[in-house]
C-alpha cells in the first residue's frame, strides 16, 4: 500500500517537546511509575513545570513487558495498605484519566499445592480480611467451578489442594495505562521527553541541582528516580548505594484463542501464572533468572519449566503454541518490598525495588512518590518503605508471604 | 541456556549450577563492633554492576564446589572462571578494586540470598 492510501495518523496523545533549561522537578524514567508520579505531582501538588526524561521510548521498559496482574492480597499490614490503596485507585482511574484501558476485575487465584501452601494461604486470607482486602479460600471443587480448564485431579505431580481468591483483582492493558497517564500529564503541562538518557548529576555539595543528559544539561530543584532495573546505575552516578539487584524476568504469549480462561491463575509452587488477554493470547510468566542481568532477556530453560507447569495445570494448553517471549529487567530487594522515599542526596528521591510486581503498584507508587517529592517527606503509605528499614531491621518480608515467592 | 566452564568438570549447562551473587564479600572481621549501618551493608547491600561482575556460582549437579566467575551482566558473556581462594585474573583486577578482593571466602557465609525466586506478578 502506498503512503497516500494510508489513513491519517491518529491524534498524538502527547507533545514531544525539547527539554527546557530548567524545571522544578525532573523524573528519571518514563515507565508507569514515572508517568504516575508526574501525574500526581501535577494534579495533587500543582507542580506543572516538570519533565519526565526517558532514555528510550515511553513505556519501553517493564511497563509494557509485564503480565499486568493487579491484586492487593499481600500478607503484611504495610503491604496490604499500599497495594489495596493502589487497587482502589485502579478502580477509579479509567474515569479519572478518561481512558478505557480495559481494567478487568476478573479475580486472581493463587493455587496451593502442598500442606504448607494451604496453611500459608489460609493465614493470608485471614490477614487480608482483617485488613479489609477481599479474600477467600476455595476448595478444589470451587477452584474448578471458577476456572473449568484447570486440572484438579490428583494424577499430577503437585495436585491442586485449593486456592486463595481475590475477586476484585484482575488485569489491565499496560500500554494503554501508560498512554492514559501520558495524555493527562501532557495536558497539565508536563514535558515528556523521550530519547533523553540521564548520564550524570550536577551537585552542589550534597545537593542535586541538575541532571546531565544526552540532550544537554538540565537544571532542576528536585529529582525523582523511577528507573526500575537501572536504579543502581543512576544511584552510583549520584553517589549513593541502593540495596537492589537487577534480574531478567521473562514472559510469553501464545497465538490468539477463543476465550477459555475466565480469571487469572497463579501458582508459586509450580512456577507459572496465566491469564488470557482481551485479544485472546494466553499470557504467561514465571520466575526470574537467578543471575544478575541487564540484558532484557533470560535463559530458555526458565520458559521450558514454566510451560511444563502450565501444561500440567491446564492440559488443553498442550495444543497452544508460544508466539513470542521477551524479558524485562526487574529491580529486586532482599525483602521483596519496594523502596519509596528519600536518599542520602539532598533533593533526590527514589522509587524502586518493585521488582517483579510493580505494575499493580503504579497508581500508589505515583501518589506516594509525588507526595514525597513535593513535601520532602513520605506519605503515611510509603513511610514503612524507606531505605532505612535495612538498617533498623523493620523489613517487610513478602518473600514467600505474598501468595507467590514474592 | 548459558554454557559455563566449571574449574573442576569443564563445560556444563547453566541448569547444573546455582547462583551465589556477588563474589568477594568478606565476613566482617569484628562483627561485634559493627554499626547498624555496617550490618545493613554486609547483609543487604550488594553491587549491582552493569558490565563486568565478579560473582559466585556452585556446581550443584556436578562436583558441588563453589567457584568464582567474571561475567558481563549485559551480554552475559563469561570472561573468566577461577577457584575460590584464587585471585581474580589480573587483567580484570580493576573491576574488583572497590573492596579487598584478595580475601575470597573459602565458604559461602550464611547470608540473605539475593537470588530467592520471585514471580512477576
Ligand atoms: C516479564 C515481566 C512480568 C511482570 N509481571 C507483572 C505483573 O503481572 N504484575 C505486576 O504488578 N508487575 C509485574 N511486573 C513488574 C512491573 O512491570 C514493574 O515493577 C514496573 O513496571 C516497574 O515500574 P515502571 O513501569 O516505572 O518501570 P519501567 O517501565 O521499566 O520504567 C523505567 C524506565 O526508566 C528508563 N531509564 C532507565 N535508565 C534511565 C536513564 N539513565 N535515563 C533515562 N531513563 C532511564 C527505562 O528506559 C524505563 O523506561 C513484571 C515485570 C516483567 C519484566
Ligand atoms: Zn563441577
Amino acid at each position: 500500500m502506498s503512503a497516500d492510501h494510508l489513513p491519517e495518523h491518529p491524534e498524538f496523545l502527547w507533545r514531544n517537546p525539547d527539554p527546557k533549561k530548567s524545571y522544578d522537578a525532573v523524573i528519571v524514567g518514563g515507565g508507569g511509575h514515572g508517568l504516575a508520579t508526574a501525574y500526581f505531582l501535577a494534579k495533587n501538588h500543582g507542580m506543572r513545570n516538570i519533565a519526565i526524561l526517558e532514555k528510550g521510548w515511553l513505556a519501553g521498559g517493564n511497563m509494557a513487558r509485564n503480565t499486568t496482574i493487579i491484586r492487593s492480597n499481600y500478607l503484611w499490614d504495610e503491604s496490604a495498605a499500599i497495594y489495596e490503596h493502589s487497587l482502589k485507585l485502579w478502580e477509579i482511574l479509567p474515569e479519572e484519566l478518561d481512558y478505557d484501558f480495559l481494567f478487568s476485575q476478573r479475580g486472581v487465584m493463587n493455587l496451593a499445592h502442598t500442606l504448607g501452601d494451604v496453611r500459608e494461604s489460609m493465614r493470608r486470607v485471614g490477614a487480608n480480611q482483617l485488613n479489609g482486602v477481599d479474600a477467600e479460600w476455595l476448595d478444589p471443587k470451587q477452584v474448578k467451578e471458577l476456572c473449568p480448564i484447570l486440572n484438579i485431579n490428583d494424577n499430577i505431580r503437585y495436585p491442586v489442594m485449593g486456592a486463595t481468591y481475590q475477586p476484585r483483582a484482575g488485569i489491565a492493558k499496560h500500554d494503554h495505562v501508560a498512554w492514559a497517564f501520558a495524555r493527562k500529564c501532557d495536558e497539565m503541562g508536563v514535558d515528556i521527553i523521550q530519547n533523553c538518557e540521564v548520564t550524570g548529576f550536577i551537585k552542589d555539595g550534597n545537593k542535586v541541582t541538575g541532571v546531565k543528559t544526552t540532550r544537554g544539561n538540565i537544571n532542576t530543584e528536585k529529582v525523582g528516580l523511577c528507573a526500575a532495573g537501572h536504579t543502581s546505575v543512576l544511584a552510583e552516578m549520584a553517589g549513593f548505594r541502593i540495596p537492589i539487584q537487577s534480574h531478567p524476568l521473562q514472559a510469553l504469549v501464545s497465538e490468539l484463542h477463543e476465550p477459555v480462561h475466565p480469571t487469572v491463575v497463579m501458582s508459586n509452587h509450580v512456577h507459572v501464572y496465566v491469564s488470557q488477554a482481551h485479544k485472546g493470547e494466553l499470557v504467561m510468566g514465571a520466575g526470574v533468572d537467578s543471575y544478575n542481568g541487564y540484558g532484557q532477556r533470560g535463559s530458555f530453560h526458565v520458559i521450558e519449566e514454566q510451560m511444563a507447569a502450565a501444561v500440567e495445570l491446564f492440559p488443553i494448553f498442550a495444543r497452544a503454541h508460544v508466539l513470542r517471549t521477551w524479558g524485562g529487567i526487574v529491580d529486586t530487594t532482599m525483602d521483596a518490598s519496594p523502596i519509596v522515599g528519600t536518599t542520602p542526596v539532598e533533593n533526590m528521591f527514589v522509587n524502586c525495588g518493585w521488582g517483579t510486581g510493580g505494575f499493580k503498584g503504579t497508581p500508589a507508587a505515583g501518589l506516594t512518590f509525588a507526595h514525597t517529592i513535593a513535601t520532602g517527606s513520605p506519605h503515611t503509605l510509603n513511610k514503612p518503605f524507606g531505605m532505612d528499614r535495612f538498617e533498623t531491621g523493620h523489613l517487610i518480608d513478602e518473600h514467600g508471604a505474598a501468595a507467590v515467592a514474592h | 541456556m548459558l554454557l559455563f566452564t566449571c574449574p573442576n568438570c569443564g563445560p556444563r549447562n547453566e541448569t547444573e549450577f546455582h547462583y551465589g551473587g556477588q563474589a568477594h564479600v568478606a565476613y566482617p572481621e569484628s562483627p561485634g563492633e559493627l554499626s547498624d549501618r555496617e550490618w545493613a551493608e554486609y547483609l543487604f547491600y550488594r553491587e549491582n554492576t552493569k558490565g563486568l561482575f565478579a560473582e559466585r556460582w556452585v556446581h550443584s549437579a556436578g562436583c558441588r564446589k563453589w567457584f568464582n566467575m567474571v561475567r558481563d551482566t549485559v551480554s552475559y558473556e563469561v570472561k573468566a572462571v577461577y577457584r575460590i581462594g584464587e585471585l581474580q585474573p589480573e587483567t580484570l583486577e580493576r573491576i574488583a578494586s572497590a573492596t579487598e578482593p584478595e580475601q575470597a571466602q573459602p565458604l559461602a557465609p550464611a547470608q540473605a540470598n539475593p537470588t530467592t525466586a520471585s514471580e512477576g506478578v
